[in-house]
């Protein structure tokens, strides 16, 4: 996909998280919104999968460390095909597949249940280890919240992957500034984080999360890198795309209402209209 | 009942077994791998064998990885350590997606011994019941836990072994079957029921043919199975005695004593007593006589047998 064709993907998709809020009345758009760029082109260029068989042996997989972020993770597998569109509308409701966090036994193409922070890299390690046994060569990215890097096991794992020169591993750090309870600077201060997965004998690559030719760029340089893990320190804005939510922590973890929703549809489509949807 | 293996070291001669049978089967651990046995594996098969330093959720989440796509994992650390450090690691990230991981725990119990209360998982067999999808597997000697090892690399999902430091006696031939959710009567008796787990299944043994002595006609059965429970088995020997006794090397709270009062309380209210540790910690001290001194010898449980049977 051409690099202007995913960015009217990741329009799309940022619609999609809109709406499927609306109707959840609660869920997270701030993450969700700042991880667009990053799951769009990791879903609609970087990763080898198939929507038809989501349990492919061969495939890439993709771990949503920062589980809450998951209307962005379901928009892209529903804009993929994994499952109908409509699901979106069912997202944390009684008996729909779509859940709060993502499920592994519940959705076609979520490859790891996610959403107790901290934990996705070491499952993502796991998945990388069993790669190189198989002599597979599949990549394994995660995702993680700048937030969640205040979880010790982040760190227990980052030890881990360039203990075990894990280089099929990407992992991608969503560095949005915020968290729930206020700036991350002012929560748990954890800059500087380039430094410290350096520290940690990562390969570092510092780039715009919003910038789509920078992260293309950037997941082929990953790629390239032998003998240790990649991180992308991705730096992005908070509720991305959508004026009013754009670095404000209070669209953290609530849901639009009709009349928001419209609102943000509106300036999204108009987005979409300047790339020429 | 001369011969004595630790069921710890079974565990490492069972992985081997595995090591060579099933190339899936992965085998990681946190720095203590001489202690649970696992260092053997490691040497036979080091492209197979991780460790991953001192670091037990790290580890857990790990091997959920591996078995999500695809691999066998035995992830082995202290009883303590496994369940505890890493409960919340087990809890989403194997026991929530039912992802195939075997937690294969060591050091479990008071017989832990010398290295005190702070080493010796006393509520392991709690945390890892209440878990949905989890699979909770007690055994009472090496052979048994030899079919247990090699039972759960076959069994889809994630199971919890809880073993012992210390040598217990052998008990069991090779003509003994274990088959995971199956209790096995290891003696049949008219008077009163011990059910046991663990090392508690040698001390019942040696406790009814004690009080066979007396003229009291003891049924001794082996529940290594926690989760499932055989419900039929525990039912059918209970409506039988009329007097049950349950025993394990574990708090009374939440273990096999609550699990067989939760059965029997519902189905057939049975007087029931409970050997194990009355709602305290360890302590330091030679692993018998703390057995000993904690009500866990054969002295224990013939003071319970008759405490049943005055209940009757």
């Amino acid at each position: 996909m051409s690099t202007v064709d995913l960015k009217r993907k990741a329009n799309l998709i940022r619609q999609d998280i809109i709406s499927m809020l609306v109707p959840a009345k609660a869920g997270h758009p701030g993450g969700s919104l700042s991880a667009a760029d990053i799951v769009t082109t990791l879903y609609f260029k970087e990763m080898r999968i198939n929507p038809q068989n989501p349990n492919w042996a061969d495939r890439d997989r993709f771990v949503l460390s920062k589980g809450h972020a998951a209307p962005v993770l379901y928009a892209a597998l529903a804009e993929k095909g994994y499952f109908p569109k409509d699901e979106l509308l069912g997202l944390r409701q009684t008996g729909r597949m779509l859940q709060g966090h993502p499920d592994m036994k519940r959705t076609p193409g979520v490859d790891m249940s996610s959403g107790s922070l901290g934990q996705g890299l070491s499952v993502a390690n796991g998945m990388a280890l069993a790669g190189k046994l198989d002599k597979k060569d599949y990549q394994v990215y995660v995702l993680l919240g700048d937030g969640e890097v205040a979880e010790g096991q982040v760190w227990e794992a980052a030890m881990a992957a360039a203990h075990y020169k894990l280089d099929n591993l990407t992992a991608i750090l969503d560095y949005n500034g915020l968290q729930i309870d206020g700036p991350t600077d002012s929560v748990m201060s954890s800059a500087p984080l380039a430094d410290k997965w350096r520290a940690f004998c990562w390969h570092v690559i510092e780039v715009d999360g919003h910038d789509i030719e920078a992260l293309e760029k950037a997941f082929a340089e990953a790629k390239q890198v032998k003998g240790k893990p990649t991180i992308l320190i991705a730096k992005t804005v908070k509720g991305k795309g959508v004026s009013f939510m754009e670095n404000q922590v209070g669209w953290h973890g609530s849901a639009p209402n009709a009349e928001q929703a419209e609102q943000a549809l509106k300036e999204l489509r108009e987005e979409g209209l300047s790339l020429g949807e | 009942m001369a011969n004595k293996v630790a069921t710890r070291d079974a565990y490492g001669k069972a992985l081997l077994i595995l090591g060579k049978e099933n190339p899936n089967v992965v085998v990681l651990d946190a720095d203590l791998s001489k202690s649970t046995k696992t260092a053997e594996f490691g040497k036979n098969y080091p492209e197979r064998f991780f460790n991953m330093g001192i670091a037990e959720g790290n580890l857990l989440g790990t091997a959920a990885g591996l078995a999500a796509a695809g691999k066998v994992p035995f992830a082995s650390s202290f009883a303590i350590f496994a369940t505890g450090r890493a409960f919340e690691q087990i809890r989403n990230s194997i026991a929530y997606p039912k992802l195939n991981v075997k937690i294969a725990a060591t050091h479990a119990g008071i017989s832990v011994g010398e290295d005190g209360g702070s080493h010796q998982a006393i509520e392991d067999v709690a945390i890892m019941r209440a878990l949905p999808n989890m699979v909770v597997l007690v055994p009472a000697d090496g052979e048994e836990t030899r079919q247990m090892v090699l039972a759960a690399a076959e069994y889809e999902g994630p199971v919890y072994i809880r073993m012992g430091r210390l040598e217990v006696p052998v008990l069991f031939g090779e003509d003994y079957h274990f088959e995971i959710g199956k209790a096995k009567v290891l003696k049949e008796g008219t008077d009163v029921a011990i059910m046991a787990n663990g090392l508690m299944v040698a001390a019942a043994l040696e406790a009814a043919e004690l009080l066979a002595g007396e003229g009291i006609s003891v049924s001794v059965v082996n529940v290594s199975s926690v989760k499932p429970l055989d419900e039929e088995t525990i039912l059918r020997v209970a409506k039988e005695t009329r007097a049950v006794v349950t025993a394990e090397e574990h708090n009374i709270i939440g273990g096999l004593g609550s699990a067989i009062a939760e059965i029997l309380g519902e189905k057939l209210p049975t007087p029931m007593v409970r050997v194990g540790l009355k709602d305290s910690f360890g302590e330091s001290g030679r692993p018998y006589e703390l057995l000993e001194k904690y009500g866990l010898g054969k002295e224990g449980l013939v003071k319970a047998v008759r405490e049943a049977l005055a209940k009757k």
